[in-house]
């Protein structure tokens, strides 16, 4: 049964909204309904063939945002792992659409933190003060994202001699795709020694290793596959996925910080869709730190544990490179509202589509997104295939 | 130096109460044997509920630490820069704590540490930090 979701379904209609001022003078409310209205109309569909809503806006989110669209859905979801969300609401429509629960799901996010509404700003959503983190964390001071991923950061390079240097090339290799986009937020190229003269947030980070703080919105519809067949853009289908978890917000309580679960849901979902690395042609991945890409780029067997650092020292993830990622520039460059997710997904499926103008890589067949949520602690990656890999 | 100061509920009261008097505690599993952190309602190995508060050697190897060079939260601002750290302890649990009595450029991952209780908190509860051995 693990082939059951290959091919079954796939993403029809994929839009974002972010601008390079940063911010997106619209409320969430008004974003959320925007993106979904956009995503059908790039999709096809209508509202009335949609019967599965998917957010996590809140509590009972799915239910209330169905209620403003007039859905009355026959699946819903309202899942929330953090940045990696919407990597897991594709899987779970995926599933849902190859097990006939449903047929059309729409996918939202929307979040505006330039106006001041941060939800994660001083650690996020674990600040409820019964949570671990809360009792056992933020009491000596560990309330910035930074903090955590910094601890990875430090025990790679204790382990396997990861220098400050390799992970700026990450920043700036991406960057040198967000100087092709003209919607990112930071266009201008840097180098090395850029990333490196940036202030220490939380040592070895620097700020140039951290993702943006920027408004963005998005969304995505996902069908079966009978129903992508008949549409006018070409579909994304959704070949493998896979998702998995290696503790919650507390980062005492991950076994190995070097090592994410991108090790167990990165092969799943490459099995299933039967692809090896040599089938991949441009990834997508949550880089909330340049540690956070590093790590993915190990655990998703791109090169051994601890050798990432020699991985992206040639430049090989920019463009022009063997290995094309983060096409649209990153959460380090391109937006970053709180949950990457969503647009990790956008651009795969637009690099499928052949829709990226000058940063475009040619012959894309294969996309690998990956989503990370949480404190490294929930991952998720969906292998997306034009119609030909079916 | 204001911290965040976690609610005492019933089960995390005797590690609290314990820090009063400088002593370090961890739950026990009575059926497995292993030591837990933090404090859970059922042992995280084999869900036995049978957890003993015991106490522990307060030595440890730093696994993993950090220099913040801005505040986790706000009332950290006067702190910086300071040390946040991961510290397996001899009993074999991992807990995140600060780094203290140290400059940051000597610090290591290996390094050895024990425990300090220089930190009070309001209600006279101690936050347990580690400092080189």
């Amino acid at each position: 049964m693990a082939n059951s979701l290959r091919g079954a379904a796939a993403i029809v209609g994929a839009v974002d909204a972010v601008s390079p001022t940063g911010s997106l003078d619209r409320t969430v409310e008004q974003l959320e309904v925007d993106m979904i209205a956009a995503a059908l109309d790039d999709s096809g569909l209508t509202i009335d063939d949609v019967d599965c809503v998917m957010s996590n806006n809140g509590m009972m989110a799915s239910l209330d945002l169905a209620e403003r669209l007039g859905v009355q859905g026959r699946f819903t979801d309202s899942t929330m792992t953090g940045g990696s969300s919407f990597e897991v609401f594709v899987e779970h429509a995926a599933a849902a659409i190859a097990a006939g629960l449903c047929e059309t799901a729409v996918i939202v996010y929307a979040a505006t933190p330039r106006a001041g509404n941060n939800p994660f700003a001083g650690g996020g959503p674990a600040r409820d003060p019964g949570s671990p983190m809360f009792q056992w964390d933020l009491p000596y001071g560990a309330g910035l994202p930074a903090a955590g991923y910094s601890l990875a950061a430090q025990r790679h390079m204790y382990q396997y001699g990861t220098t400050s240097e390799q992970l700026a090339q990450i920043a700036v290799s991406f960057r040198e795709w967000a100087s092709m986009n003209p919607n990112a937020f930071k266009q201008d190229p840097i180098t090395i020694d850029d990333v490196l003269a940036s202030p220490l947030v939380a040592e070895p980070l620097h700020k140039l290793d951290c993702c943006l703080v920027t408004d963005g919105a998005g969304a995505l519809v996902v069908t079966s596959a009978e129903r992508a067949r008949d549409l006018a853009k070409p579909a994304a289908y959704v070949l493998g996925a896979g998702t998995a978890h290696s503790h919650g917000m507390s980062v005492s309580q991950m076994p190995d910080v070097t090592t994410t679960a991108y090790s167990v849901c990165g092969p799943q979902a490459m099995n299933m869709a039967g692809i090896s690395h040599d089938d991949v042609d441009v990834v997508e991945l949550y880089d909330s730190f340049t540690i956070t890409a590093m790590m993915t780029l190990e655990d998703l067997g791109f090169c051994a544990k601890g050798e990432g650092g020699d991985f992206v020292a040639d430049g090989r993830l920019g463009p022009g490179g063997a290995l094309p990622t983060n096409t649209n520039g990153g959460g380090l460059s391109y937006t970053h509202p709180g949950m990457y997710g969503m647009f990790i997904l956008v651009e795969a499926v637009r690099q499928l589509r052949g829709e990226c103008g000058d940063r475009q890589v040619s012959d894309v067949d294969i996309a690998l997104a990956n989503g990370c949520g949480g404190l490294l602690s929930c991952t998720s990656t969906i292998v997306l295939g034009t119609e030909a890999t079916l | 130096m204001p911290r965040i100061e976690p609610a005492v509920v019933p089960l995390t009261e005797p590690y609290w109460e314990a820090t009063r008097n400088e002593v370090l505690t961890a739950q026990r599993c009575g059926a497995c044997d292993r030591f837990v952190w933090y404090p859970r309602e059922r042992c995280p190995n084999c869900l036995s509920a049978d957890l003993v508060w015991t106490d522990l050697s307060g030595e440890g190897t730093i696994y993993t630490f950090n220099v913040m060079r801005k505040p986790g939260n706000p009332m950290m601002a006067d702190e910086i820069p300071y040390l946040i750290a991961l510290v397996d302890l001899d009993e074999g649990i991992r807990v995140t704590t600060n780094i203290v009595g140290a400059e940051p450029e000597s610090v290591a991952c290996g390094q050895r540490v024990t425990v300090d209780w220089g930190v009070e908190l309001e209600d006279g509860r101690r936050l347990p930090t580690f400092r080189p051995a």
